[in-house]
């Protein structure tokens, strides 16, 4: 995608984005062979990156094999992009690859992501990278790989329905608060990585590729835009997503995922968005149509 | 009531591990409604031709044939793959020896009873959760336990968990292999009279391997006994174990308590 | 066959074989011919050790026979036991032959009632009257009813040898085969035993018996049958082990 640039201010003794080329090229065809099949896990050779499995190894690998000087990089963590990891991150391609870094969704042209899909709807030609610890929806309950390999092969997907009974079972509702399952271009069974059911239908039909990054395991998959993913459901048991009594106490949105901050010793708490830079622009527009006289 | 068409049938199955022969060009055929009871010592063969027979081990020749989806002898090791994963499933059930190796311990036992319905595209769960609360009675556990997980119940229970898990979808035909061994004595009478129980109730095809002759004269219709490789003698059950011809045979019932 | 014979025995012979007792042969029986009809019950006789439980269970095909043929009379057809397939003769025993011994083979935790049902319900009797016709034989038998629901292991020898004959009569046979069933019976219940088997044999059921007992023997037979000791044609030869 990008040869070295000459003027990129990146470190001395490491390539372009921390990955050598081969790697890189070695990734983005792992990268192809998951557009063509939506949603099958494509083994790759994982590298040794400079920070341990179970951070986001893969995400960032997807990352460094495809980010390039014009690009404009946000990361998020849990949807917010000022906590430790994300700042991280964010950090390490301003320096080996020299990018523009931005909070700002809409700026985006590349966003990494773990445990969150922003508020803000992605357009054509954006990348969302997604984090992925586990990228097997049925290793929780079929621990060889031989098995789960003819299982996506010969769409034997009765275990993670067995999940979902489990969950009305033991504890009388869809119990899955994150990595809900869901079925990708009618064929393959799917982990979303751990992001909350609230955001699974978020991953139907979206205009901007999907890319999922396991560096532990191993594995990469993806979902080309407009692609339709569904959320596994039994009969009689309508997928949900949550819901909250009430909206975010800073912006008053009543339609984003929120956050409950606990504010004191005494029990006193707080919800807010989890997405840091959707919540910050409502309120921006909220102060702003003040000033202009409206209500919010 | 034994039925007239033959479900399964062993053609000269010969199985190896390597060099070494563990089934000898083995005949046998089972009908619906029968049980048929193959006994032998450790090293007999037995359970390689269990293991043959139902899908799990290509012989070295001969041929294994099934009932396929009711229309009629098929050779099973001549489906693909997937295909014959789908009669493994869908119209066969397996009991194995020790209950670990039939369940998953990380699901609760009504999970361990509704996968095979779902393999079977079982989607509601009201009727998923009667058939696995029903079956749970049925196998006499307590009902209340449906939600706890295998590993927390003794041995004799995890079998009858694992013994509804084989029937639950209503296969035709069932594998058995020592579903009593390793129990204790009274847990092992308890569990095969249930199981003599079900087989009649159920009309079930039945082929159990043991070493155990009680268990074979309560549970099996015919017999066939395996020494080497080989069967040295085949019969109605109380013919065997009554009149034994072969003097394997007869030092296998006489040494029996 | 334009008679009504119901079992037919021809040229029947049987030997034992003990391959680890330095392959001895133990000739037991060769060459009987016997017919039965409906209607009458034909006794074996013969001194103890002859042979006579031996040729009832060749006859149920219980023990192979060496030679010879058990024709039994089943739906209609003359069927062989001696070489008809193993399905057959589970077919023959479910529908037509029955079996009296003199002990009751105990299954673990099936109630007395459950063990008199069961060939009712094999076949194909409801419930309500399998039970009701179990809970009848039992009554004439004397069972307590307190006993009725429970598994007969912990039994006495002679309350277990009436669910034994409760069982064997609950399904009309055509043909039964019955070996000392009135053994540990008290007098009373042996007089309720040939009550039954006169009530069979007026239904037309041929019967094949062997009575210890000389009162009920005399009562029930219709004729005898005597096996004499059977003398081997041909010196017995010794394999080597």
């Amino acid at each position: 995608m990008n040869a070295q640039p000459a003027a990129a201010p990146t470190l001395v003794g490491y390539n372009y984005a921390y990955l050598d080329e081969q790697t890189k090229r070695m990734i983005r065809r792992t990268m192809l062979k998951a557009i063509a099949i939506p949603g099958y896990q494509v083994p790759f050779g994982s590298r040794e990156m400079p920070i341990p499995y179970g951070w986001g190894t893969g995400g960032i690998q997807l990352t460094a094999s495809l980010i390039g000087n014009d690009d404009v990089f946000k990361c998020i963590d849990q949807g917010a992009d000022d906590t430790t990891n994300a700042v991280s991150i964010r950090a390490f391609f301003a320096k080996v690859a020299g990018v523009a870094t931005t909070e700002d969704t809409e700026a985006a042209t590349i966003i990494q992501s773990r445990h969150r899909k922003p508020e803000h709807a992605l357009r054509e030609g954006q990348i969302m990278i997604y984090q992925v610890p586990q990228p097997d929806p049925l290793r929780r309950y079929e621990a060889r790989e031989t098995e789960t390999r003819a299982m996506h092969a010969y769409r034997e997907y009765a275990l993670p329905y067995v999940g979902l009974y489990e969950s009305y079972a033991r504890l009388g509702r869809q119990a899955s608060g994150a990595g809900h399952p869901v079925l990708t271009n009618d064929r393959y069974v799917m982990t979303p990585s751990p992001i909350p059911s609230f955001d699974n239908p978020k991953l139907d039909n979206c205009p901007a590729l999907q890319l999922f990054g396991a560096g532990r395991e191993k594995r990469i998959y993806a979902v080309p835009p407009y692609t339709s993913v569904v959320s596994l459901h039994l009969d009689g048991k309508p997928f949900e997503t949550q819901r909250w009594g009430g909206a975010c106490e800073l912006c008053g949105s009543t339609e984003s995922y929120l956050d409950e901050v606990v504010t004191d010793d005494e029990g006193g708490r707080m919800y807010v968005c989890s997405d840091t830079h959707f919540c910050a622009k409502r309120r921006e527009a909220g102060e702003a149509a003040l000033a202009g006289g409206q209500d919010q | 009531m034994i039925g007239n068409e033959i479900l399964l049938e062993a053609r000269g199955v010969t199985v190896r591990y390597g060099l070494t022969v563990a089934c000898d060009n083995v005949s046998l055929d089972l009908r619906a409604g029968e049980v048929l009871g193959i006994v032998g010592e450790s090293g007999s063969g037995k359970t390689s031709l269990l293991t043959s027979l139902s899908g799990r081990l290509r012989p070295a020749s001969g041929e294994v044939l099934f009932d396929v989806g009711g229309q009629g002898l098929t050779d099973v090791y001549g489906l693909s793959e997937p295909e014959r994963r789908r009669v493994r499933r869908e119209e066969w059930g397996f009991v194995h020896q020790n209950p670990r190796d039939g369940l998953r311990l990380r699901i609760s036992a009504g999970g361990n009873i509704v996968e095979p319905l779902l393999m079977c595209g079982e989607r509601h769960y009201d009727t998923m959760r009667g058939e696995a609360l029903e079956w749970l009675s049925r196998v006499e556990l307590d009902v209340a336990r449906v939600d706890q997980r295998p590993s927390q119940f003794s041995g004799g229970m995890q079998q009858r968990v694992q013994i509804a898990r084989a029937l639950a979808h209503q296969p035709r035909l069932v594998f058995m292999d020592e579903p009593t061994g390793g129990l204790d004595v009274s847990v092992q009478a308890r569990l095969l009279d249930l199981l003599r129980g079900l087989v009649r109730e159920l009309g079930l095809a039945v082929m159990v391997v043991t070493h155990d002759l009680a268990v074979a004269r309560l549970l099996a219709d015919r017999l066939m006994v395996m020494k080497n490789g080989r069967v040295v003698e085949a019969g109605l059950t109380d013919q065997v174990l009554d009149d034994p011809q072969d003097a394997y045979t007869q030092l296998l019932v006489s040494a029996a308590m | 066959m334009s008679d009504n014979v119901s079992l037919r025995i021809t040229g029947l012979a049987k030997t034992f074989t003990l391959h680890n007792q330095g392959s001895a042969v133990i000739p037991v029986f060769g060459g009987l011919e016997l017919d039965v009809f409906p209607g009458e019950c034909v006794v074996l006789a013969g001194r103890s050790g002859v042979g006579k439980s031996t040729l009832m269970r060749a006859i149920y095909a219980n023990y192979r026979t060496s030679a010879g043929h058990v024709l039994v009379r089943h739906r209609g057809e003359m069927v062989d036991l001696a070489t008809v397939a193993p399905q057959q003769v589970v077919d023959v025993r479910r529908v037509t032959l029955g079996h009296v011994g003199q002990f009751l083979r105990v299954i673990p935790r099936v109630p007395a009632l459950g063990i008199v049902m069961e060939p009712l319900l094999a076949n194909g009797w409801s419930r309500e009257d399998a039970e009701a016709r179990a809970k009848a034989l039992l009554t004439r038998l004397n069972l307590p009813e307190a006993l009725w629901s429970l598994p007969p292991a912990t039994f006495s020898g002679g309350e277990q040898q009436r669910v034994n004959i409760a069982r064997g009569f609950a399904f009309r046979y055509p043909i039964m085969l019955l070996d000392e069933p009135t053994a540990s019976l008290d007098p009373a219940n042996r007089d309720i035993v040939v009550e039954l088997i006169h009530e069979a044999l007026a239904d037309g059921v041929a019967m094949v018996g062997i009575f210890h007992d000389v009162d009920v023997r005399e009562r029930v037979a219709t004729r005898d049958f005597v096996i004499s000791a059977f003398a081997a044609q041909t010196p017995v030869e010794v394999e080597a082990a």
